[in-house]
């Protein structure tokens, strides 16, 4: 039988996303169903002087309304769960609804519940709120210094952690270097976009005490375990199902306060209780990404070889700690700033700041795209001013094959990798030789083309629990499976990922037949309910398939065995005598004589001729810990001609050339490829969220947020080299922020080398026309 | 994103339509791309609507002498689709197509588009620069309006709270005349930062007239002055100082997206590749 794995089969999960019959929060019914709406601060930061809810309480299908007081004493605070160690981590209270003080717009203040969302909805507008307000302070770097607006009580200064990533000595290489350049960046914020907006579903067996909640989940078991800090109801009293959710980018993993209210308000009031988001209150309150300040430095010698990197980071976490936020531009962040390089010397000093804007945590790539994208802004500032060509620069710093697995100066060890390799498939596939011989051509015909390079690696596959521990995040990263196997010969396999647009429940399929030898439709993958599934972590950090497709692996492997051992007892062979062949056990010599995994899945199942000592039954749990990262990588390139009369910039050519080990699906590999891309140019071109002064959300909608279009987009070329890691059964490592990491960088070098001819050395992204447009007024010496 | 609560009624008829909008309570509903995203937000919080949509008598394209008739509530893709549209108004043709997405271009209509008069939008423009003329409704009678007299600011039109948007009328293009439509899009919504409609005329290489339209730029499209076009070969230097003073009296938008200058700047190349454009396919 033909082997699943690396087979490019249509994704089972679409046809019901494309015909609109998935299952997703908002479409959980239940007969006594209330409805919820969040009251929440017009005011970035402000105290608190009267909450009067009279009108609302009187307003037509009201049930309840709740406020911060009403809470105080009877819910717990909404957790952090990534304490960074060393950097001084201050996690003031997060209320789940405010009680004194607003900390920014979208801050809830109260929660009504009612008969219809509409009467919810109306209610809203009733509750009477009087509020002073206070200074706001919305950009990281401004919120640490004297006389900024204090948000918290607890935290001076705004300042909620210092981290420092050291490595080698860079205070000597900066000081001894000949040759030094340096970049202020502003990574803007980004709203994560996820097709589906957050939902919640609560209800509540007052019989047995039990809780389920359907809601928007990344990582139900996580979700479980935070929701019984905040409820005080115990973990196996809590059931989380997270049926089908439409793309999260990092967005639902973290805990939020609006689904514990509403676990609440069906706890206390004895209806069930459904929160929706609309669009707007998503992109108030639905974390936010990047938001970084950096500035940084490369050194090196003139011969092109890189000796030291050193950055100072201000990295805005909004109004208070998300549940993973201070792991993101640290451990996220700093520990890749060697990127695909030998860089002896490492230094990095992160400052986290409170600013009165919403929660910034993980968002697609979390970290890792800010560091690809200071490096490789570095390395091309660095060629260029050397005048040398900055691919030759790549070339001369990349790791080679043969130092793998090689650690680098903060200290993790990339696992393996062949970066030359990558990078030179993709510079013949561009023809980059060519097209600089058409860019000097054009470049006197007036016209500005540019090319663009991004040599990056990731950290990704999160990752050992052991680490996890050492770097406090608040659980483990490993992950486990059951495989069960019926009668019939169909199987279940249960995973504790939460797959939400990934495709894994076609990939994991195919990992399962393949080693039962059956076909992908007799296996059926069970995601989402910590009920009925094993204890896992969630899916993101691209670690779904590295981590949990291992585990699957391994159970599957396990249940195997023990058919192999059943089938020795029924054949009255020896074990070692047995071969798998064509979906059976065969004896050696005698293939006549076999079982097929069918038969021996009834046998099991029935259980009238077990061999002595053996358990009924076919089925196996396994749990896997991988003992290392992965470290996808590769190399993206592309072409763009710039308009210098207007700014607008047309993308000519993206090639990228990614290797993630082997494929177990290459057309959603290819997917994830295309989709991390398209984001990535997204935040290379056109998104920015814009926060006023006074903390208003200016880009609240997408009439001003500039999602990437279809129509906007270029065609994304798609190649590989196929390096499997040593860590995991698969060899596989993820590739569902590969994409995004790349590929910022990417179009930025290419918009700043078409423009190079001005003088032009950076410009903060998104390069949108205007931007750029202002650049060369600004480079042609001031504008008109 | 729920509205307040307001009353339905689908007309029949637009006799009937008159008759309610006479009573002064009421707010039409065409395409509802306008309309219904401002109730969702609770800007607009009409206590009734009547919805249009099924009136018949609003939509469609005819000829009509040298020119054509289109029906208020005629949605864009009907205009995309008609070949007279193509043929006698290519400018409305092209501009069309640069109307938000196919979705949206199923259901909005042109005199939805044209009532609401968003400052930003592309329509105003085109009809600004087709000389077009708008033919209103009311229980009281006809009104005919002059398109370079419909639009009086932002949101802001001569229509009147008991009237009826019925038809457009469009005049045949003029002889050895070429169109063009040059928009330079916001990202995220779809409307003109800054974008140029111009129907020119042209003696063998020479341009003899040119009929100029902005939009996005102040508070509604205007006809802007490049007669000093005429005469020329529409070369850039040549078009550079025609449109260099196109926005003079006109004060100029600034947001998030563009500041003023960048606009202003957009509008001037706007109007030179429109003209450039419109003289290549002059003939």
């Amino acid at each position: 039988m033909a082997t699943l794995f690396g087979s490019g089969i249509k994704r089972r999960e679409d046809p019901r996303f494309l015909s609109g019959t998935g299952l997703f929060t908002d479409d959980v019914k239940l007969p006594d169903l209330a409805y919820a709406a969040v009251v929440r601060s017009p005011y970035a930061h402000a105290t608190i002087t009267k909450v009067d809810v009279d009108a609302a309480r009187k307003s037509p299908g009201v049930i309840a309304v709740i406020t911060g007081k009403d809470l105080v004493g009877k819910v717990g605070t909404v957790p952090c769960a990534f304490n960074v160690p060393g950097c001084g981590l201050i996690t003031p209270p997060h209320h789940m609804l405010a009680v004194d003080k607003v900390r920014y717009v979208g801050d809830g203040v109260a929660l009504i519940v009612a008969e219809s969302r509409a009467a919810a909805r109306d209610a809203v507008d009733l509750v009477d709120v009087d509020y002073e307000p206070l200074g706001a302070t919305v950009d990281p770097e401004k919120a640490v210094q004297p006389g900024a607006p204090q948000l918290h009580a607890e935290v001076p200064n705004n300042v909620a952690l210092t981290w420092v990533v050291a490595g080698g000595d860079a205070e000597a290489a900066f000081a001894s270097a000949p040759v030094k350049v340096k970049l202020r960046i502003v990574q803007q914020r980004l709203l994560p976009t996820a097709m589906e907006p957050r939902a919640a579903v609560a209800t509540f067996n007052k019989a047995m005490g039990q809780l389920t909640l359907w809601t928007t989940s990344q990582n139900p078991h996580i979700h479980r375990f935070l929701c019984s800090l905040m409820l005080g109801l115990p973990e196996h009293k809590i059931r989380v199902i997270s049926p089908d959710v439409g793309g999260g980018f990092g967005s639902k993993i973290p805990a939020y306060p609006d689904e514990a209210l509403v676990s609440y308000a069906a706890m206390t009031l004895g209806r069930s209780v459904k929160w929706t988001e609309d669009r707007s209150e998503n992109y108030k309150v639905t974390i936010h990404g990047r938001d970084h300040i950096e500035y940084v430095e490369m050194c090196g010698t003139k011969d092109g070889t890189i000796t030291g990197i050193r950055t100072k980071v201000y990295a805005g976490l909004g109004a208070y700690a998300s549940t993973a936020a201070p792991g993101v531009p640290t451990i996220l962040h700093g520990l890749m700033y060697s990127g695909a390089y030998m860089i002896p010397n490492i230094h990095g000093t992160i400052v986290g700041a409170y600013t009165s804007t919403a929660p910034v945590d993980a968002y697609r790539g979390a970290g890792r795209p800010e560091a690809t994208f200071l490096i490789e802004r570095l390395v091309d500032t660095f060629a260029r001013e050397l005048k040398l060509d900055p691919v030759e620069v790549r070339r001369k710093n990349l790791i080679p094959k043969e130092k793998m697995p090689y650690t680098v100066a903060t200290g993790i060890t990339y696992d393996s990798g062949d970066y030359h390799t990558a990078m030179d498939k993709a510079l013949g596939i561009i023809d980059y030789k060519g097209f600089r011989e058409e860019q000097a051509k054009a470049r006197k015909a007036g016209k500005y083309l540019g090319i663009g390079v991004s040599t990056y690696t990731e950290i990704c596959g999160l990752g050992p629990s052991q680490v996890a521990g050492q770097i406090g995040f608040g659980g483990g990263l490993y992950e486990s499976a059951i495989v069960r196997v019926y009668p019939t010969g169909m199987v279940r396999a249960y995973i504790g990922t939460r797959p939400h647009g990934q495709g894994e429940e076609t990939t994991f399929a195919q990992i399962v037949a393949d080693e039962f030898g059956v076909p992908v439709e007799s296996v059926e993958i069970v995601a989402g309910d910590t009920d009925n599934t094993a204890q896992g972590w969630g899916t993101y950090g691209s670690r779904t398939t590295a981590v949990g497709g291992a585990a699957l692996k391994n159970a599957a492997v396990k249940v195997k065995e023990k058919a192999k051992k059943l089938a020795a007892h029924l054949l009255e062979a020896n074990e070692n005598d047995l071969e798998w062949n064509d979906g059976k056990f065969q004896v050696k010599g005698s293939p006549a004589q076999a079982k097929s995994f069918g038969e021996l899945a009834l046998m099991a199942n029935v259980a009238w001729n077990m061999p002595a000592g053996m358990e009924p039954g076919l089925e196996a749990n396994a749990f896997f810990d991988p003992t290392n990262f992965v470290f996808p990588y590769g190399t993206h390139i592309s072409t763009v001609e710039v308009d210098i009369e207007t700014g607008d910039t047309k993308i000519l050519r993206y090639v990228c050339v990614d290797d993630c080990g082997p494929h177990i699906n290459p057309m959603i590999v290819e997917g994830q490829v295309h989709g991390g891309v398209i984001q990535g140019i997204g935040e290379a071109m056109q998104e920015i969220a814009i926060y006023t002064d006074d903390g208003q959300l200016a880009t609240g909608t997408m009439m001003d947020y500039a999602v990437p279009k279809a129509s906007q987009m270029p065609r994304v070329e798609s190649h590989y080299t196929y390096t499997p890691t040593p860590v995991n059964p698969l060899g596989v490592k993820g590739i569902g922020e590969a994409g995004t990491i790349a590929s910022v960088p990417c179009i930025v070098n290419a918009v700043i080398d078409a423009l190079s001819p001005l003088g032009i050395t950076h410009i903060d992204k998104p390069l949108t026309p205007a931007r750029v447009w202002a650049a060369i007024q600004q480079a042609k010496g001031g504008a008109k | 994103m729920i509205p307040v609560e307001f009353d339905y009624a689908r007309a029949k008829t637009v006799r009937e339509v008159l008759n309610a909008l006479s009573t002064g309570e009421v707010k039409l509903l065409a395409g509802g791309h306008s309309l219904i995203p401002l109730m969702r937000f609770r800007l607009a919080q009409p206590a009734k609507l009547i919805d249009i949509g099924g009136l018949t008598e609003l939509q469609g394209i005819d000829v009509k002498g040298k020119g054509l008739r289109i029906g208020a509530a005629t949605t864009y893709r009907d205009i995309l689709d008609s070949g007279a549209v193509k043929e006698r108004a290519p400018l409305l043709a092209e501009a069309t197509h640069t109307i938000a997405d196919t979705q949206v271009r199923n259901r909005g209509t042109i005199g939805g588009g044209l009532a609401h008069a968003d400052p930003a939008s592309d329509m105003p423009a085109v009809m600004l620069a087709l000389d077009a003329t708008f033919n209103l409704r009311s229980k009281a009678g006809k009104r005919s309006v002059q398109a370079r007299e419909f639009f009086q600011g932002a949101f802001a039109t001569d229509l009147k709270d008991d009237e009826i948007f019925y038809e457009i009328i469009l005049p045949a293009p003029p002889k050895k005349s070429g169109s063009a439509y040059v928009s330079f899009e916001q990202k995220a919504s779809g409307y003109a930062i800054a974008a140029a409609a111009a129907v020119v005329t042209k003696s063998r290489k020479t341009i003899t007239g040119v009929t100029l339209a902005i939009t996005g730029v102040g508070d509604k499209a205007f006809l802007a002055d490049a007669s000093a076009a005429v005469g020329t070969h529409g070369e850039d230097a040549e078009l550079d100082l025609a449109v260099a003073g196109i926005l003079s009296g006109i004060t100029v938008n600034a947001d998030i997206h563009a500041s003023a200058e960048y606009r202003s700047h957009l509008a001037r190349v706007a109007a030179k590749r429109a003209i450039q454009t419109a003289l290549g396919r002059a003939g």
